[in-house]
C-alpha cells in the first residue's frame, strides 16, 4: 500500500471516530443542554462522516488499487495526489470549525473560512476525478 | 476492466465533480450569508454524491472485481451492466431535475438489473463447499 493511501485510510478512520463522537454528543442534546455552537454542528457532522470517512476511504483505496496510469508514473501525478489529500482535509477542517461558528455568530471571519473550505473541497473533488480518470480504462 | 465498469466508474467521477461543485456553491453561499435559496439544492447534492458517486462507484468496482465465473460457468454478461448503467444514470438525472418518483423507479430497476447480473458471481472460491 503506497504511503499516501495509508495516510488517506488512517485519516478516514480518525474522521469516523470524530463523526461518531460528535453524533453521540448531538444525540445527547436530548438528555443534557449542549453548548449552542455545538448544537449547530449537525451539517458538519454529516460531512465528517460522508466526506471525511467514506469519500476519503474511497480516495485512498482507489489511489492504491486502480489500474496503473503508466509504467513510469503508476498512480499518475504524485503532486496532484498529495495536494488532493491536503486540500480535502484542510477544507473539511475549515468547514467543521466555520459552519457552526457562522450559524452561531455570522461574520466576516467564519464566512471567509467557509468560502475557503468550499474552494478547497471543490478543488480536491475535481482534482481527484481528473487524476483518476485516465486510470479507469478497459483492457 | 470491463467496458461497463469503465462507464460506471467514470460516470461516478462525473457525479463526484458535479456533487462537490454543487456542495461548494452551497457552502460558499452560506459563507456569504445567502441562505434563503440554499436548501432547494440539497436533494440534488445528496443524490449526486450518494447515488451518483458512492453507489455507482461500488457497482462499477463490483462488476470489475467479482469472480468472472458464476456457479454455472461464465457469468460476465455485459448486457446487465450496461442496463444498470443506463437506468441508474437516467434515474439520477430525473431525481436531480425534480422528478423523484420516476427517478427512483429507474434506480430501483438499475439495482435489480445489477443484482441479477452479479448474483451468481458471488460465490465461494476454489473447491470450498461453502
Amino acid at each position: 500500500m503506497p504511503p499516501l493511501s495509508r495516510w488517506y485510510v488512517k485519516t478516514a478512520l480518525i474522521y469516523l471516530v470524530l463523526a461518531l463522537l460528535l453524533g453521540v454528543l448531538l444525540a445527547g442534546g436530548a438528555l443534557a443542554r449542549l453548548p449552542p455552537v455545538l448544537a449547530l454542528a449537525g451539517p458538519a457532522q454529516i460531512h465528517l462522516f460522508v466526506v471525511g470517512w467514506l469519500t476519503q476511504l474511497i480516495f485512498g483505496i482507489a489511489y492504491w488499487m486502480f489500474p496503473k496510469a503508466s509504467a513510469e508514473h503508476p498512480r499518475g501525478n504524485d503532486l496532484t495526489a498529495i495536494l488532493t489529500y491536503v486540500l480535502l482535509n484542510a477544507g473539511l477542517l475549515a468547514r467543521a470549525v466555520g459552519e457552526p461558528w457562522q450559524a452561531f455568530h455570522p461574520g466576516a471571519l467564519p464566512g471567509a473560512l467557509l468560502l475557503a473550505s468550499a474552494a478547497m473541497q471543490w478543488a480536491a473533488g475535481v482534482g481527484f476525478a481528473a487524476a483518476t480518470w485516465p486510470r479507469v480504462r478497459g483492457r | 476492466m470491463p467496458r461497463a465498469s469503465v462507464w460506471l466508474i467514470r460516470s461516478a467521477l462525473v457525479c463526484l465533480a458535479l456533487g462537490f461543485t454543487l456542495g461548494a456553491l452551497m457552502l460558499g453561499g452560506k459563507g456569504l450569508g445567502w441562505t434563503a435559496e440554499l436548501p432547494r439544492a440539497i436533494p440534488a447534492h445528496v443524490e449526486l454524491v450518494v447515488t451518483g458517486w458512492m453507489i455507482q462507484l461500488a457497482m462499477g468496482v463490483a462488476l470489475w472485481i467479482l469472480p468472472r465465473f458464476g456457479v454455472r460457468g461464465p457469468a460476465r454478461r455485459a448486457a446487465w451492466g450496461w442496463l444498470a448503467w443506463g437506468l441508474l444514470n437516467s434515474g439520477i438525472a430525473m431525481v436531480v431535475l425534480g422528478q423523484a418518483f420516476a427517478g427512483r423507479l429507474c434506480e430501483l430497476a438499475a439495482i435489480l438489473a445489477f443484482a441479477g447480473g452479479v448474483w451468481s458471481r458471488v460465490r465461494a472460491s476454489g473447491l470450498s463447499a461453502m
